[in-house]
């Protein structure tokens, strides 16, 4: 209880091998920062006050503090003593002001011994050695198991009950949650580069503690020492409450609450007033140390807040890289009207300089059992655009669509309980990572069961059933045993083949699997994507497969929408990807592309330039400033999808000017290996 | 099926294979595991608590008798006591009478610890187990629907009240809070009893002082905990699976954000413990922590040794407790530092 335990964020200063170790120059200037914040500013004033009192009370008060009045004895609060008076008739008003200095000095010296101990066992690892230093490891381990208030009274005993007893009680009880805070920061700076190569040059182990690893974990230690006084002062005042602390005649808060709680029912005032001030000032202590901890980027137990608003952005970002889905097969409807529907689909999340869009008017659709592949940079767009579709765009990003029917139903209108069982059924999504997509907490086989028991109304036991049934027609080997077992038992091809059984718990007639296979190794990227393509054939289910891999879209789809920037910039069949494209962004996406025949020895065609921040979308067309085409039109109309009236379309001005055979506009080599097209 | 060697001989492997399974469990080695680390810290528990009395400087004896007790007396409590004894053999009667129950006899009472400990055990044991209840059942309910409220930065005035309530009723130490619980309730409206045991309503401010603040921290914790396991990836694929509301919220998302909260939480509840010391002296509660600090004070040195090991047992029971229920909801945490 003396210390709360904090760790450092892992994110370090800049190194340099053999270097000095990196000084922290700007550390007084963020904690000056600090106290521009509400809270540290509060707080900051509150430890103002707090350690002004301490230092003037005792010069200007104890006069009065000290006065004894027969006359007034065991007074309640009056205009003369504004606490009342204690049982020699002395103003205990101005006893708690006295009594700062004592209280707040006990704490600060209990928390000085606490975190000098706690040093000294902390590096004792890294000056030990490897056996010595485990067993203060171990030591230290078992310490930190027990509350710092039962170390405290251990220690009383063993330092005896009083002043002097209780600092060193409250110190050492504080000590072993110093020493493991020590142990993680020294540890860490310990592995570092500059430490490791004053290892190497043959620094002693002493002077590698002094001058390589306490300065760069002086700051946390400091901050935590911080939050560590107020607790010190917490237990300290708890001690005295006991009587094991200060005694008579030296009084401190806890002592004056003592004396006072025997007369709450006469007169309260003499338990609140120092009541309040312990509350008072050991909250000055805390808050002011996780306002630092805060603002110089430490984490605390007590100080995980993360801002929701970058939160979300990240969220956005993230959604635009991960859905997958489920093809769904309604038999009743295969009467040649699309599965899929989607007309002038647009997502806006609210941005600092008013709303954003990474979703533009994105316009197709789906037919039954057809195979359509989305390719486009990171960020243009086609994951959001599937999540947009799935109704799995969260808080605060918006969907809106002229149309967006599933199966003939309006997704638009209706509530999510509405529509629950038709996205639940006929509707499955694969999603990128298969490591966590997964609950953890769940076996494989609840999770696919519960689908069957939501939706279908299946018992748990034959949801169960049809689990074991749908992991082994997705070819995962041992299946019943497996699907008692739970998601980190599983490799990463196998819990995607898993997610894709999932989506075949219900009669999917669409699957919209997002980049499927790009967090999975190449050998196994083969077999998930021959799964996906022996479900579609074997049940006649429609694939949305989004991916920024062209090579594998042209093997699995029937059709490619190529988007750029939120909007689809092209749509063609997927055998003429590489022999009929027309934008010259589709043309430098397949270029990009390396084959067997590419020459290894010369550089990899890259896309110039960078994909649009959707924030700043330009007026015109977005591929315009990479474009070897563009046009002064280009830069001011924004060209719309054209259908040619083969089913094919594309949003360019100059796309009657591309011609296959032409040598390939916008791809071209650059020195500058791993920035490969597409995944830019 | 119709061949009966080609269905015996897979049924025969697998049994095989569960019988492999079950010794390489990671649970049988997470329970060697955990089994071996209660061991070792009990001894150090008992160790250090044998110690505390060879560690105080001068004659224990002389100190609890006072200046005045004739030096014979003196001499026959240490006599008594086994000091005289060299430590070694000190240490192993210590051990023994330990394992055996008899924690020696109370210097002021002559009465035998282990019945003090048996007497005075129950009102702590009920206070604790209560406030652990209640720190519980309000910390998880509020946390979790703190979390689902304010996720993804909705209710912004909702965040702020509560964490601002939490961060100072998480701050105040339980012995300050029962002074205002007792200012408020016994005084102000003088609903219920603020001293002793007796009944029902006398454990409500006690309990209610030892729980509150944990309950806030737990709360805090468990709501940030929410919001990041709500932006996880298997929290999209549940709602990709539409499930009801409720369902993502309680079976996909809640378990999940209370393994790291409890991680955390687990020192808020030992500490719980150790609070019912300076809770007991505030309601004045005929348990073991206004035995130990009476005890303390009177220099009785075996029953503070012996309430000092109960004390830190109980810590230890909650330490295993916790492990435990976070390898049953996670159960990745059973594999883990091994």
């Amino acid at each position: 209880m003396t210390t709360s335990p904090l760790h450092a964020d892992p994110a370090p200063g800049p190194t340099a091998v053999g270097a000095a170790p990196p000084r922290r120059s700007t550390g007084a200037r963020r904690w000056l920062a600090v106290l521009r914040t509400p809270v540290g500013a509060g707080a900051g004033a509150l430890l103002a006050l707090v350690l002004l009192l301490a230092v003037l009370a005792p010069l200007l008060f104890s006069g009065r503090a000290e006065a004894v009045d027969t006359d007034h004895v065991l007074e309640g609060a009056s205009a003369a003593h504004w606490v009342g008076t204690d049982n020699l008739g002395r103003d205990l008003f101005f006893r708690v002001l006295v009594a700062t200095r004592l209280t707040v000095g006990l704490a600060l010296l209990a928390t000085l011994i606490a975190v000098v101990v706690g040093i000294v066992l902390g590096t004792a690892p890294l000056l030990l050695g490897r056996r010595a230093g485990r067993l203060v490891v171990a030591a230290v381990d078992i310490a930190v198991a027990f509350p710092g208030l039962l170390l405290a009274l251990f220690f009383a005993v063993v330092f005896g009950v009083g002043m002097t007893g209780s600092v060193l009680a409250i110190g050492f009880a504080g000590a072993p949650a110093f020493a493991r805070l020590t142990q993680t920061l020294a540890a860490g700076v310990a592995e570092r580069d500059f430490v490791a190569a004053a290892r190497v040059a043959g620094v002693g182990r002493v002077r590698l503690l002094l001058r390589h690893v306490l300065p760069n974990i002086g700051e946390p230690l400091v901050v935590n020492a911080t939050i560590g006084a107020g607790g010190a002062l917490l237990a300290f005042a708890g001690l005295s409450f006991l009587g094991l602390g200060v005694q008579a005649p030296a009084f401190d808060w806890g002592r004056l609450l003592q004396d006072g709680l025997s007369g709450i029912y006469v007169h309260p005032a003499a338990a609140l007033a120092p009541g309040v001030a312990i509350v008072v000032a050991g909250l000055a202590f805390n808050l002011f140390g996780e306002a630092v901890a805060k603002g110089i980027g430490l984490t605390t137990t007590a100080g995980v807040v993360r801002s929701p608003r970058r939160a979300a952005a990240a969220r956005a970002v993230q959604a635009a890289q991960a859905d997958q889905g489920q093809p769904g097969t309604d038999r009743g409807r295969r009467d040649g009207r699309p599965v899929l529907d989607v007309r002038d689909l647009t997502v806006t999340f609210p941005g600092a300089a008013g709303p954003v869009r990474p979703v533009r008017g994105v316009t197709f659709a789906v037919g039954a059992g057809e195979a359509v592949g989305v390719v486009g940079e990171s960020g243009s767009g086609k994951s959001l655009t599937a999540l947009a579709i799935a109704r799995l765009v969260e808080h605060p990003g918006h969907v809106s669509a002229g149309r967006l029917d599933l199966l003939g139903t309006d997704l638009r209108t209706g509530s999510e309980r509405s529509h629950r069982r038709l996205l639940g059924t006929s509707f499955a999504m694969v999603f990128q990572d298969p490591m966590t997509s997964f609950n953890p907490t769940q076996r494989i086989g609840r999770q696919l069961a519960e689908v069957a028991e939501q939706h279908s109304g299946l018992s748990r036991a034959r949801a169960l059933g049809r689990a074991v049934d749908r992991l082994r027609s997705v070819r995962i080997p041992a299946a019943e045993r497996r699907a008692r077992q739970y998601p980190h038992e599983f490799s990463g091809g196998m819990r995607q083949r898993a997610m894709i059984g999932m989506g075949l718990m219900g009669e999917p007639a669409l699957i919209v699997a997002d980049e499927p296979t790009t967090a999975l190794d190449v050998t196994v990227q083969r077999q998930v994507l021959d799964l996906l393509q022996s479900i579609r054939t074997a049940d006649d289910v429609a694939l949305l497969l989004i991916s920024h891999d062209v090579a594998v879209v042209r093997q699995v789809c029937d059709r490619v929408l190529v988007m750029y920037a939120g909007r689809v910039v092209e749509d063609l069949p997927a055998a003429e990807l590489t022999t009929a494209a027309r934008h010259p962004y589709t043309r430098a996406l397949v270029a990009s592309v390396p084959d067997m025949s590419v020459d290894l020895d010369r550089p990899l065609p890259v896309i110039p330039g960078r994909p649009v921040d959707p924030a700043h979308q330009p007026p015109g067309c977005a591929y315009a400033p990479r474009c070897p085409l563009a046009s002064r039109r280009c830069a001011e109309e924004d060209p719309d999808l054209v259908d040619d009236g083969n089913g094919r379309r594309v949003a360019c001005w100059h796309a009657s000017e591309v011609r296959a055979g032409d040598p390939t506009p916008g791809a071209v080599p650059v020195a500058a290996p791993g920035a490969i097209g597409g995944r830019a | 099926m119709t061949s009966t060697t080609a269905g015996r001989e897979p049924a025969a492997e697998a049994r095989r294979d569960l019988a492999a399974e079950t010794l390489d469990s990671p649970w049988l080695r997470f329970a060697a595991r955990r089994a071996g680390r209660l061991v070792v810290s009990l001894w150090v528990l008992v160790t250090a608590s044998f110690l505390m009395i060879h560690l105080i400087p001068g004659d224990p004896v002389r100190g609890a008798l006072g200046p005045t007790a004739p030096a014979s007396l003196v001499a026959d409590r240490r006599a008594s006591l086994g000091l005289d004894d060299p430590i070694a053999l000190q240490y192993l009667h210590y051990l023994r009478g330990v394992l055996t129950g008899d924690l020696g006899t109370s210097l002021a009472t002559r009465q035998p610890v282990a019945d003090i400990i048996g007497q005075r055990l129950p009102p702590t044991a009920q206070m604790a187990v209560l406030a652990f209840v209640v720190a519980l059942s309000l910390a998880v309910p509020i946390g979790v629907l703190m979390g689902v409220v304010t996720r993804g930065g909705r209710a912004r005035g909702g965040e702020l009240a509560f964490s601002s309530a939490s961060v100072v009723l998480g701050a105040v130490p339980e012995f300050l809070l029962g002074v205002a619980l007792v200012y408020v309730f016994g005084i102000q409206v003088g609903w219920l009893p603020v001293a002793g045991r007796d009944g029902a309503a006398s454990y409500v401010l006690p309990v209610l002082s030892l729980a509150l603040g944990p309950a806030a921290a737990l709360a805090r914790i468990l709501r940030v905990e929410m919001l990041t396991v709500l932006r996880a990836d298997h929290v999209r694929t549940a709602r990709a699976k539409r499930l009801p509301a409720a369902r993502i919220y309680l079976r996909h998302a809640m378990p999940n954000a209370l393994t790291s909260t409890i991680t955390l939480g687990g020192l808020l509840l030992s500490a719980l413990i150790a609070g019912t010391v300076l809770v007991e002296n505030v309601f004045a509660w005929p348990g073991l922590g206004s035995t130990i600090v009476a005890s303390i004070l009177g220099k009785d040195y075996p029953v503070v040794q012996g309430i000092v090991l109960v004390y830190g047992a109980g810590v230890l029971l909650v330490n295993l407790a916790v492990d435990v229920v976070l390898a049953l909801l996670d159960p990745r945490s059973t594999i883990k530092d091994s």
